[in-house]
């Protein structure tokens, strides 16, 4: 008797399915890297990245071929693929519902708890512990929190660029302003004073003041860097408790509130302001943008000024991490670990601060800064990362973004009571806090 | 010959052609699935599959950061019945669809009865009324959202005529306008094309002969034009509802579903759960309610067409 052709698929179905669970079950047991082991055939990596500059993406390159001549044997080629800014976290993730995960890629620091909770990105601790002349204890400790869980590293973050106000000094003088590399000096460098320098000058040149850069009464969480100051911050440490309604914060945007609608110092919502263009008088921005100035107007770099809690350094982070659905984890965890070493560390410290000690010092970044001085560098980047916080993240990240920009839109218009639209955006994301 | 000699060649007769027959049968089948083979394929793999698996994934709980697909049966449904999020979506679409059909039939109609005049200059006003259709639809939003930003044209116009402009993308009420306008401008040349196509179908003898009997050019317009052109006006009203319902480019650039939520329209909502909260299956069950929103819709005006189309039995 032949077999029924129906019982036959089945069982082919329900072997083939046990072949997929376990490979899934082995998958999952072995997503942490930590050897390489040599492939059949050399493989193919690629790394999704949100720069499209070409000089930038020219050094990565020159780094993966000297790995890949190197390692013959693991890895053909490697391939960064630009992926725009805007849509960079929904195009990845899009790539990882259709099965097509990169083998390593950028993070976001906002995305990051989201990323490394979720299982997403391997574990990369051995690997790079291992690896000959990594020198992990090099890393300093504050940078990797965001990217760890359980004391495991799930992502190296190669960014940590200090936020810091860039100075149009050519705008400050003419408004009869006093300069703001002075005041920092005397120990006067404040928000009031950056508020009041900033609106003389709008007042004096008919542009804006000061603009908080990426803000665009959207993009909130860009207002860390002002709230530090008041040492405040939209959650508790451990993701649980909304704490927009404490004095700190409500003191904090009311500040904001108050420096836009009724001292004019900030572009109000729906006005453009380019302040490399010489649109504006001081913007606060990452110092990584200090490539787009050019010699069109006088300029100066200040850290960030005090706010009633003294002053508080932030810092905009991005990692790399290996993808533990991608095809290669372990080789890709191989090639970070030799992306990221001391001597290719340095490297990347033209575009990108990096997280190590040793390279944290002035002499270096000057090397690739050429538009910064020494004394600029120490104050802004070297003193910049310590003790700085981040932007605020969250594992329910993207829920949160979307549900407090809602909420504090009530808040962008002249007669706000602040109070209440905190009140009401806590009630609103209280459960994705909890969740 | 007799009548069984007479069978075998009747027969031998119907043997002989078959194979003929069949051959040419063969051919015209093989020409014709040939044929209509790339539209059922791109349909199978573009329209048809996508559809089942995106009601197969609502019916899943998919995180496609954790790599999580759990089968949970009519979770997602039930919880797009407690989602107050989803709940003001639809409102908001209501809304915008209302705003949109109504502006945009009545603004097509409006301009196809004065092009259909016979008066200089009418092709050139037809070519400008119709460019934007043609326009790629983010450059034209993109272009919109500088005009009406806060220091934008728009206002910077009303400011020499000595009027203070709104904040247009700031506000509730100003956003949802401002949305249903773009929307408009985009592609009220192609349904005007459309109603001119139709008012120029309109035999003239009908209306003269009721101009003859006295009938005004507003009588003329009500009792002999619109039911006459009663079929476009249902295809256009199918054609901009169901548009309105896909309505995306211009929420994402000009508004990203704010002032707080009051321009989130459903297809924004479900873009949002799925590429942005990475929840694809509750987004998938969204999608589902949409499909049977714009079915429903069209079902209902194929229906009622009788009742209303001129010449439909």
């Amino acid at each position: 008797m032949t077999p029924n052709p129906t019982r036959r698929a089945r069982a082919a179905m329900a072997l083939g399915g046990g072949i997929a669970a376990t490979a899934l079950v082995l998958a999952g047991c072995s997503s942490s890297p930590n050897a390489a082991e040599t492939p059949d055939e050399p493989v193919a990596l690629r790394m999704t990245v949100w720069t499209a500059d070409e000089t930038q993406l020219a050094m990565f390159q020159e780094i993966a071929d000297a790995y890949v001549a190197d390692n013959p044997e693991l890895v053909s080629e490697v391939s960064f693929e630009p992926i725009p800014f805007e849509d960079y976290t929904t195009t990845l993730t899009t790539q990882l519902a259709g099965g097509n995960a990169p083998d390593l890629g950028w993070i976001l620091e906002s995305y990051a708890p989201e990323f490394v909770s979720s299982g997403a990105l391997a574990d990369i601790t051995d690997t790079l512990k291992d690896a000959e002349g990594y020198d992990y204890d090099d890393l300093v400790d504050s940078s990797l929190a965001l990217w760890q869980q359980d004391e495991r590293l799930y992502a190296y973050p190669f960014s940590n660029s200090p936020f810091a106000v860039f100075v149009n000094t050519d705008q400050v003088a003419a408004a009869g302003q006093p300069n703001p590399a002075d005041l920092v000096a005397s120990g006067d460098w404040t928000y009031d004073a950056a508020r009041d320098i900033s609106a003389a000058a709008s007042q004096t040149s008919g542009k804006q003041g000061l603009v908080v850069r990426d803000f665009d009464y959207r993009v909130w969480e860009n207002l860390a860097s002002i709230w530090g100051g008041w040492g405040a911050s939209p959650w508790s440490a451990d993701g649980s408790e909304c704490t927009l309604t404490d004095p700190a914060m409500v003191d904090a945007l009311t500040w904001i509130h108050d420096a836009a609608f009724v001292d004019k110092a900030m572009p109000g919502p729906g006005v453009t302001a380019d302040f490399f263009a010489g649109d504006a008088a001081m913007t606060i921005t990452q110092i990584s943008r200090a490539s787009a100035l050019d010699d069109s107007f006088a300029w100066d770099i200040v850290p960030l000024p005090a706010g009633p809690e003294g002053q508080q350094n932030v810092i905009g982070q991005a990692g790399i991490g290996v993808f533990a659905n991608a095809k290669h984890p372990k080789i890709a965890a191989d090639f970070l670990a030799y992306f990221t070493n001391p001597e290719n560390a340095e490297k990347l410290a033209t575009y990108f601060p990096p997280p190590r000690e040793t390279l944290l010092n002035a002499d270096t970044l000057a090397a690739a800064n050429p538009r910064l001085s020494e004394e600029q560098l120490q104050a802004v980047v070297v003193e910049g990362i310590q003790d700085a916080i981040t932007k605020p993240a969250h594992v329910n990240f993207a829920k949160l973004q979307d549900a407090v920009r809602a909420e504090l839109d009530a808040l962008w218009v002249a007669d706000a009571d602040v109070e209440a639209v905190l009140a009401s955006t806590c009630e609103a994301i209280a459960p994705l806090l909890e969740g | 010959m007799t009548a069984s000699a007479l069978q075998a060649v009747d027969a031998a007769e119907r043997r002989g052609p078959r194979p003929r027959r069949s051959a040419v049968a063969r051919r015209d089948w093989i020409v014709g699935y040939t044929m209509v083979a790339p539209v059922v394929l791109g349909s199978l793999a573009f329209v048809i599959a996508p559809l089942i698996a995106v009601v197969w994934f609502s019916l899943h709980d998919w995180n496609v950061l954790a790599n999580t697909f759990v089968f949970s049966g009519t979770d997602n449904y039930e919880r797009m019945l407690a989602d107050p999020g989803l709940h003001n979506s639809l409102l908001v679409s209501l809304w915008f669809s209302i705003g949109l059909v109504v502006l945009n039939v009545t603004l097509a109609l409006f301009l196809a009865v004065l092009l259909n005049q016979k008066l200089p200059g009418t092709t050139t006003f037809r070519t400008f009324f119709f460019s934007p259709v043609v326009v790629s639809l983010v450059a034209w939003t993109i272009v919109w959202s500088f005009l009406l930003q806060a220091d934008g044209g728009i206002n910077g116009f009303l400011a020499v005529l000595g009027i203070e402009g709104p904040n247009w993308l700031r506000g509730d009420v100003t956003a949802m306008l401002a949305v249903i306008v773009v929307q408009v401008f985009k592609n009220v040349g192609l349904n005007m094309i459309l109603f001119l196509a139709a008012l120029q179908a309109v035999p003239e003898e009908i209306s003269e002969a009721a101009r003859i009997d006295g009938a005004g050019a507003w009588r003329r317009f009500r009792s002999i034009t619109m039911p006459m052109i009663s079929p476009t006006i249902l295809l256009v009203m199918i054609l901009t509802i169901v548009g309105s319902l896909e309505v995306f480019a211009q929420i994402a650039v000009l508004t990203g579903g704010g002032p707080g939520n009051s321009t989130t329209v459903l297809v924004y909502y479900l873009y949002q759960q799925a590429f942005r909260f990475n929840d694809f299956g509750y987004a998938s069950a969204i999608a589902v309610l949409l499909f049977f929103i714009v079915l429903v819709l069209t079902l209902i005006q194929w229906q009622t067409r009788k009742r209303w189309v001129f010449h439909e039995n």
